[in-house]
């Protein structure tokens, strides 16, 4: 795989490298947003998941 | 904290709703049209306006675009207000928004069948339509915004971060797939040629599917699936990481559209290593919905909007994990070209996209007009025949796909094809085709019984068209919450939010399309690949009128199979002249990339007045108005000169000349046809134009065996090299 990447843009000095810097955008982007994800704290995520079911909304006659 | 009086805009949601309701019906009565026309091909009526090339586009767009479109936009403006409790931010916006889409898809409608298409899949409509999407779609989000920025709620819910890169993600790929240099007002040419053509036409095109098939659904059954079960969504911690992965993710796949083709290999590997890592973000969201329902599932046995739910989340589950095994090279060396790939679409668009809409418009829908659903009984029966539908759809078309392939590659074992004769693998798919036309008929009737309970529904109540609410006023400064993490910032700022959405984006599409237009080592050029003639290129524009490319492709794929049955395989070269691609990603008929010099003239005149008397079986409509009509040539030179500003190395002597060219060609055409005691045709006619086109495709680098090559032939523009 990194030899297609390099044959196409051989000109560029440690071009090897530029698929790692890419693994690790990417993982760290992922573990960045776990992170924040887990970090929540339990009475926002409550917040943020019961916004949908507004409770003062009309009920409708029959659900 | 006092409290402020508004109202939700209920009309406008009601407006896209009926839209969608009309649309779907339109949309699929021309689907099950054109699935009926595979077997009749008499069904085309001989009309020009009802084959089988103009009408899949219009279907295509009709369900994707109008169907689909208008129910994600009632949608929104239903969940966007009540989630931000804020009314719609402009009552004109909306109507603007409104009335601009339907004309929009009334213009398709007109055109698409007139024969006026880009043949870009997906993206069919011409320059000024494209335009017109451009402007009501960021009116659509401007509208939109302006809502998220004077809301009522601090925190944007999941749903809306769906909406929002929805809306930046499809301006931009609208905007970059849809570059086309005008020739008249009807009529343009993509400024891109060949392979990068195909490039940016299949990240364009994937993403249709990822954003606007994918991305505002999800965001909509974030919201009415714990709406319609009466619970939270099972994890909101989850949907923030489906949502980021997702959209980083998805824009990189579209490459996998173009495996074993010309486009270079790097790209293709790319596509599938983020098509595969696409599984875990869409089965994140896949679960998150189905687990939604954890501690209701018994409530799924008699509430027949859970049913679509479940069904339609299902499905979204069963489809992306079919797409990345689909984008494995290996799979997709079988399933490429075939009805497999239909199959595996339509239980996304029948079962994710159709169910969930029903769903949400049978919840909806009496909400609005404060009343109940007309008929539950009508509704558990629109529930089966849909399923059903769905089955009856695609496990014919799945069968169908791996017949043909499995044709297509079965050797003798003395090297030759067993079925050397591409019209065997077709008339042996008619019995799934009849098979899969039920199905769709079955999901139109549950489409039309949907259309008839709302209609009913609609009647037996009055549209609360501004339904009052209350809510505090957002604070002007935000005070801290004390202890508060820094990182709930990115759920109350919108604007950050989109940013850091379009970069996600714009970074996937860079890295794979800006090295493919810059890198002249990508695209190796081919000495003997020339410019077509005058009158090839009147014949291609005639081949994209047509629809040509909606059942043939033109690219040999590098199997021995396919070089043994059309010739050597498809360099990335031979398509530097080609604005648009003409790839096709379908083979209902045979590929045509070596097409040139394979029959004789007459072959292809009897073919196109009648394909069954060239080719007993086919499924191939006729086309007797291309022996009919006369070929205008009043753009000729027109066409020439868009095609020099593109870059295609015409002379201006050439220009001049063109339609002279044009003529000499036309007249060796005709007299070659003349030898043919049963041929009369004059050489001023369309069908003259088509031949020469299609006896060109492929020459090129195939040897100069009766076609138009050599420098000394005064109608072939001389190639780049001589010019130089």
């Amino acid at each position: 795989m990194l030899k297609f990447i390099k044959g196409h843009m051989a000109s560029i000095d440690h071009i090897e490298i530029f698929p790692l810097i890419s693994l690790a955008i990417f993982f760290l982007f992922f573990l960045g947003w776990t992170l924040y994800a887990l970090s929540e704290k339990k009475s926002h995520v409550d917040h943020m998941s019961n916004l949908p079911l507004d409770l003062n909304e009309p009920k409708p006659s029959k659900s | 904290m006092e409290l402020e009086k508004f109202y939700y805009d209920n009309k406008s949601v009601r407006n896209f709703a009926y839209a969608t309701l009309l649309w779907g019906v339109v949309g699929m009565l021309v689907g099950v049209l054109i699935a009926l026309q595979l077997f009749v091909p008499a069904l085309s009526f001989d009309l020009p306006w009802l084959t089988y090339g103009r009408l899949r586009p219009l279907h295509t767009n009709a369900v994707i675009f109008a169907f689909v479109g208008n129910a994600i936009f009632a949608g929104v403006y239903y969940s966007l207000q009540r989630l931000l409790k804020a009314r719609m931010w402009s009552d004109k916006l909306s109507k603007i928004h409104f009335w601009g889409w339907q004309l929009i898809i009334v213009a398709a409608a007109l055109t698409l069948p007139l024969g006026f298409t880009s043949s870009k899949e997906y993206a069919e409509l011409e320059w000024p339509i494209d335009i017109a999407i451009a402007v009501v779609w960021v009116i659509f989000g401007w509208n939109m915004f302006a809502t998220i920025l004077k809301r009522r709620e601090r925190h944007l819910y999941v749903a809306i971060w769906f909406y929002i890169a929805t809306f930046v993600t499809v301006a931009v790929l609208h905007i970059f797939n849809n570059l086309e240099w005008p020739l008249t007002f009807l009529k343009s040419y993509s400024v891109y040629a060949g392979v990068q053509d195909a490039l940016v036409q299949w990240w364009y095109g994937h993403n249709a599917v990822a954003f606007f098939l994918t991305t505002p659904v999800l965001g909509l059954m974030y919201y009415f699936v714990p709406k319609a079960a009466n619970r939270p969504v099972y994890s909101y911690r989850l949907s923030i990481i489906h949502f980021w992965a997702l959209i980083f993710i998805y824009i990189w796949a579209g490459p996998h559209h173009l495996l074993y083709t010309s486009l270079p290999d790097w790209a293709q590997s790319l596509g599938t290593v983020f098509s595969i890592m696409l599984i875990a973000p869409s089965w994140g969201g896949m679960i998150n919905g189905l687990l939604t329902l954890r501690g209701a599932w018994d409530r799924v046995r008699e509430d027949v909007i859970l049913k679509f739910f479940v069904v339609a989340i299902t499905a979204y589950g069963m489809s992306t994990f079919e797409g990345p095994m689909l984008s494995l090279k290996n799979v997709n060396a079988l399933a490429h070209y075939t009805d497999w790939i239909p199959a595996h679409v339509h239980i996304g668009t029948l079962g994710w996209n159709g169910m969930l809409i029903f769903g949400m418009l049978y919840w909806m829908m009496p909400r609005m007009f404060n009343t109940k659903l007309y008929s539950e009984k009508a509704a558990n029966v629109h529930f089966w025949i849909a399923t059903l539908g769905i089955i009856f759809w695609a496990l014919p078309m799945y069968w169908a796909g791996f017949t043909q392939s499995l044709m297509w590659k079965d050797f003798n074992p003395d090297g030759t094809l067993v079925y050397g004769n591409f019209l065997e693998t077709v008339t042996q798919l008619v019995p799934m085709y009849i098979t899969r036309a039920l199905g769709g008929t079955m999901y139109l009737t549950g489409m039309i019984m949907i259309a008839w309970n709302m209609i009913k529904t609609v009647k037996t109540g009055t549209l609360e068209a501004n339904e009052p609410a209350e809510a505090p006023a957002l604070a002007a400064k935000y005070t801290k919450v004390k202890g508060e993490y820094w990182h709930h910032a990115i759920e109350r700022r919108p604007v950050q939010l989109m940013i850091l959405s379009i970069i996600l984006v714009l970074i996937g599409g860079v890295v794979e399309i800006v090295p493919t237009l810059m890198i002249k080592e990508n695209i190796p050029t081919i000495e003997s690949v020339r410019p077509y003639t005058a009158l090839e290129l009147e014949g291609r524009d005639l081949y994209i009128r047509e629809g040509c490319n909606a059942c043939h492709s033109q690219m040999i794929r590098p199997f021995r199979s396919e070089t043994e049955r059309y010739g050597e395989y498809s360099k990335a070269g031979e398509f530097v002249y080609d604005h648009p691609f003409l790839w096709g990603s379908k083979r209902t008929g045979p590929d045509l990339a070596r097409e040139g010099g394979k029959y004789p003239d007459s072959w292809h005149y009897n073919h196109m007045l009648n394909p069954r008397s060239m080719s007993p079986g086919s499924l191939m409509p006729p086309y007797p108005w291309l022996i009919e009509n006369s070929l205008s040539t009043k753009n000729t030179k027109g066409k020439i000169k868009v095609m020099q500003k593109l870059g295609v190395p015409y002379s201006d002597e050439y220009k001049a000349n063109a339609v002279e060219y044009l003529t000499m060609q036309a007249q060796e055409i005709a007299e070659e046809l003349s030898k043919d005691p049963n041929i009369e045709v004059r050489a001023d006619k369309e069908i003259i134009a088509l031949i020469a086109y299609l006896q060109r495709v492929g020459t090129d680098i195939k040897g100069s065996d009766g076609v138009w090559l050599g420098p000394e032939d005064p109608t072939m523009p001389k190639s780049m090299s001589e010019l130089k």
